[in-house]
C-alpha cells in the first residue's frame, strides 16, 4: 500500500517537473535568438556612436580599438558645417508634413466616412503612385523644376515630399477613420453638427493618436530622403542626408567625421521614431473605444 | 410635443430581398410611450432609423407633429436618440457630451450649463461626474449620460434603440422603471425599440409588434396579451411563452394526446366556416391548473423551474413533442417524473388558423 502510494505520488511530481524542464531549452532558444537579432541590428548603430567620439586616427585602425580617449572634436567640426543643412531639412520636413496632414485628413474623410463616388479607384490611384520607380520620374521632375524656377529651392522639396508622403498618409488616416463607430457619427448628425463640425469636434479627437503617428512617420520619411534632394538641389536647399554623403571622399580619413555627422542626423529620427511607436500603439488600440 | 405618424413607410435594403420595413402604418399619439418590439430582423430598428432620418425610405412618409419630415435632414427633425452602445463622444466630458447639441444650435453658454445641470439632477448624476470622460464612468452612468444628452435638448420626440441591453439584469430592471417614470413626467413622445417583450410590456403605453418588416399588432400591453390577433403575437408576448400546438378537430373541440379538449362555441363555428380539419391551439401557462381528478390533459412532469413565488412545470404529453409549460401555484409543486393532470377552461383556449396564423373568433 505505502509503496504504491509513494510511487504514484512520486510519479506525478516527476511528471510536473519535466514539463518545465522540457520548455526551458525552447525558452532559452528564443531568448538567445531575440538577443542575437537585436544586437545584430543595434551593433552598427553602436559602432557609429562610438566611432563618432574617436579621433580620426583611432577610427580607422584594425582591429578596432575599444580603449581610446573620447573627443568631441569631430562633433564640433560637424556642427560647424551642418547648420544650413539642418535648417533646410527641418523646413522641408515640417513644411511637407503639415501640408500632408492638411490634405490627407479631408481626403481620408472623403474616402471613408462619406465615401465619394468611385472611392475605390481614388484609393488605388493614390497608392499606385508609390509603385512607379522614382528614378523614372526624376528626368521630367528636373525639367519641370527648371522651367518653374523651383530648382534648388526649399519649396521644391516641400512639394515633392508632400507628394511622396501623401498616399501613405491618406491610407493610414483612412484606416483610423474607419474605426470610428458609426453611431458616433449618427449621434453627431442628430445633434446638429455639420460636416466640418463633425470632422473637427467628433472624428478628429477620436483619431488624433493615429493622425499624430502618421505625421511622425511622414517626418521620418522626409528627413531621411536623399534621392530627390541630391538630384534637384545643390546649395540653397541641400539637406542633412546630402551633408552625410558630402562627407565621403575617395581619399583621406573621414570615418570619425562621418560617424559624428550621422549621429547628429539620426538623433531626431530616433526621438521621433520612439514617440511614433508609442502613439502608433495607442492609435492601433483605438478600435477598443466604445 | 408632437405626434408621430408612419404612412406606408417602406425600406428595401437590397434588390430581390423582402423589405426590411414593409408598408408600416402607425400613429403615435402626442406624449405617448410607444414600444416597437420584435425578434431580430423584424424591422423595428429600421423603423426607428427611418424616423430619425438616418435611413432613407424607398416609399411612404413619416410625419412629426403633422409635418412631413421624410426629406428633412436628421438635425432639423427636432428629435433626440439614445443609442444601444450610447455613442458618447469619448474625448468630451460628460457635460460637453450633454451640451453638444445645444452648442450646435447656438444656445448661449449659461443657458447650456443650466440645462445640463438640470438634466443631471433629473437623472441623479452627481455634479462631479460632469467633468469626467465617458471611459471613467460605469455602464449605468454612461447610460444615464446618454439619456441626459437626449433630455437636455427638450426635443419633440425621444428615440431609444435598445438603451438597456448593455446593462446587467438588475440594473436593467431598475433603469426600466426610471425611464418609464421619467417619460411620464416629461410627457415627451417616445419611440422605444427592444427585442425584450417584458421590457415592451412593462414600459409602453402601447406596444407595436413587428415581424418580417410588417406590423402585426399595435395595442396596449393588456390587449396584446389577452387578445393577440395572430399566432405570432400570441407566441411572442408573454413569458413563459404560450403553449402552441397543432391538433385535429373533433366533435366539440380538438383532440390532444388522445383526449378531447373543449373549445368555445365561437371558435368551433369559425373553424367550421373556414372548413378546417385541424387548428393551432394556444394555452397560456397560468391557465393550466393542476387538476385534482381527471383534467383535459395528462402527462409526466419532466422539469420544474422554481421561481420562488410559483413554479413552472414542464409536462410531456403522451403523444410527445415539446413539453407544455404550466404555472403551478403554491409552494408544493409536484416532483419530476410524476404523472399530473391539467385542467383548462374552454374560454381560455386560443385558436389560430393553421396556415395563416390568424386568430379564430375569441
Amino acid at each position: 500500500m505505502t509503496a504504491i502510494s509513494l510511487r504514484t505520488g512520486g510519479r506525478t511530481a516527476a511528471r510536473k517537473a519535466p514539463r518545465r524542464i522540457r520548455e526551458l531549452p525552447r525558452l532559452i532558444g528564443w531568448s538567445v535568438l531575440g538577443w542575437v537579432v537585436a544586437i545584430a541590428f543595434f551593433l552598427p548603430v553602436l559602432w557609429m556612436i562610438i566611432t563618432a567620439f574617436k579621433p580620426e586616427s583611432a577610427a580607422e585602425t584594425w582591429p578596432p580599438q575599444f580603449t581610446f580617449s573620447p573627443t568631441l572634436s569631430e562633433f564640433s567640426s560637424a556642427f560647424a558645417n551642418i547648420g544650413p543643412f539642418l535648417t533646410h531639412s527641418a523646413v522641408a520636413t515640417v513644411g511637407s508634413t503639415i501640408l500632408v496632414l492638411l490634405l490627407a485628413i479631408p481626403a481620408a474623410y472623403a474616402l471613408s466616412v462619406y465615401p465619394v463616388r468611385r472611392w475605390r479607384d481614388g484609393l488605388f490611384f493614390f497608392i499606385s503612385t508609390k509603385m512607379l520607380p522614382i528614378v523614372a520620374a526624376i528626368g521630367p521632375l528636373y525639367v519641370i523644376a527648371l522651367h518653374t524656377h523651383l530648382l534648388d529651392t526649399i519649396w521644391l522639396l516641400i512639394i515633392l515630399y508632400t507628394a511622396m508622403n501623401l498616399p501613405l498618409a491618406i491610407w493610414m488616416i483612412r484606416s483610423f477613420m474607419l474605426e470610428v463607430p458609426n453611431e458616433l457619427l449618427e449621434a453627431a448628425r442628430l445633434d446638429g453638427a455639420g460636416r466640418i463640425r463633425e470632422m473637427g469636434s467628433v472624428i478628429l479627437p477620436v483619431v488624433l493618436p493615429g493622425v499624430v503617428s502618421t505625421g511622425l512617420i511622414c517626418v521620418i520619411f522626409a528627413w531621411n530622403e536623399l534621392f530627390l534632394a541630391i538630384n534637384l538641389t545643390t546649395t540653397n536647399a541641400s539637406t542633412v542626408p546630402m551633408f552625410l554623403v558630402g562627407g565621403i571622399s575617395t581619399e583621406g580619413l573621414f570615418i570619425a567625421h562621418l560617424s559624428a555627422a550621422a549621429t547628429i542626423a539620426s538623433v531626431p529620427v530616433i526621438v521621433v521614431g520612439w514617440i511614433a511607436q508609442r502613439s502608433l500603439v495607442r492609435g492601433l488600440a483605438m478600435g477598443a473605444i466604445k | 410635443m408632437a405626434n408621430v405618424k408612419y404612412v406606408s413607410a417602406t425600406r428595401v435594403f437590397a434588390k430581390d430581398t423582402p423589405p426590411a420595413l414593409d408598408a408600416l402604418d402607425l400613429d403615435i399619439h402626442d406624449g405617448e410611450f410607444m414600444v416597437l418590439v420584435g425578434p431580430s430582423g423584424s424591422g423595428k430598428t429600421t423603423a426607428l432609423r427611418v424616423l430619425a432620418g438616418l435611413e432613407p425610405m424607398d416609399s411612404g412618409r413619416v410625419e412629426i407633429g403633422d409635418h412631413d419630415v421624410t426629406e428633412v435632414p436628421p438635425k432639423d427633425r427636432d428629435i433626440a436618440m439614445v443609442f444601444q452602445n450610447y455613442a458618447l463622444y469619448p474625448q468630451k466630458t460628460v457635460a460637453e457630451n450633454m451640451g453638444f447639441a445645444l452648442k450646435m444650435h447656438g444656445v448661449p453658454r449659461e443657458e447650456r450649463d443650466r440645462r445640463v445641470r438640470e438634466a443631471a439632477r433629473l437623472l441623479e448624476l452627481d455634479d462631479q461626474l460632469l467633468s469626467r470622460k465617458p471611459r471613467q464612468l460605469s455602464g449605468g452612468q454612461r447610460q444615464r449620460v446618454a439619456m441626459g444628452r437626449a433630455i437636455v435638448r427638450e426635443p419633440k420626440v425621444f428615440l431609444m434603440d435598445e438603451p438597456l441591453s448593455n446593462l446587467d439584469a438588475k440594473l436593467r430592471v431598475q433603469t426600466r422603471s426610471q425611464i418609464a417614470e421619467l417619460q411620464r413626467r416629461l410627457g415627451i413622445t417616445t419611440v422605444y425599440v427592444t427585442h425584450d417583450q417584458v421590457e415592451a410590456m412593462t414600459m409602453g403605453n402601447r406596444v407595436a409588434v413587428l415581424s418580417d418588416g410588417k406590423l402585426q399588432q399595435c395595442d396596449t400591453p393588456r390587449q396584446l396579451y389577452d387578445n393577440p390577433v395572430n399566432q405570432f403575437v400570441a407566441g411572442f408576448i408573454g413569458s413563459p411563452a404560450m403553449n402552441l400546438r397543432t391538433a385535429p378537430l373533433t366533435d366539440g373541440g380538438v383532440s390532444v394526446a388522445g383526449k378531447v379538449l373543449q373549445l368555445a362555441v365561437p371558435i368551433r363555428n369559425a373553424a367550421a366556416t373556414a372548413g378546417l380539419s385541424e387548428l393551432v391551439i394556444g394555452m397560456r401557462p397560468e391557465h393550466l391548473h393542476l387538476a385534482e381528478g381527471a383534467g383535459e390533459l395528462t402527462g409526466q412532469v419532466v422539469l420544474i423551474e422554481e421561481l420562488g413565488a410559483d413554479a413552472l412545470l414542464h409536462v410531456r404529453l403522451p403523444e410527445g413533442g415539446i413539453p407544455i409549460v404550466a404555472r403551478a401555484e403554491g409552494r408544493q409543486p409536484p416532483t419530476p417524473g410524476r404523472e399530473v393532470s391539467l385542467h383548462i377552461r374552454p374560454e381560455d383556449v386560443f385558436a389560430f388558423h393553421p396556415e395563416t396564423g390568424a386568430r379564430l373568433a375569441g
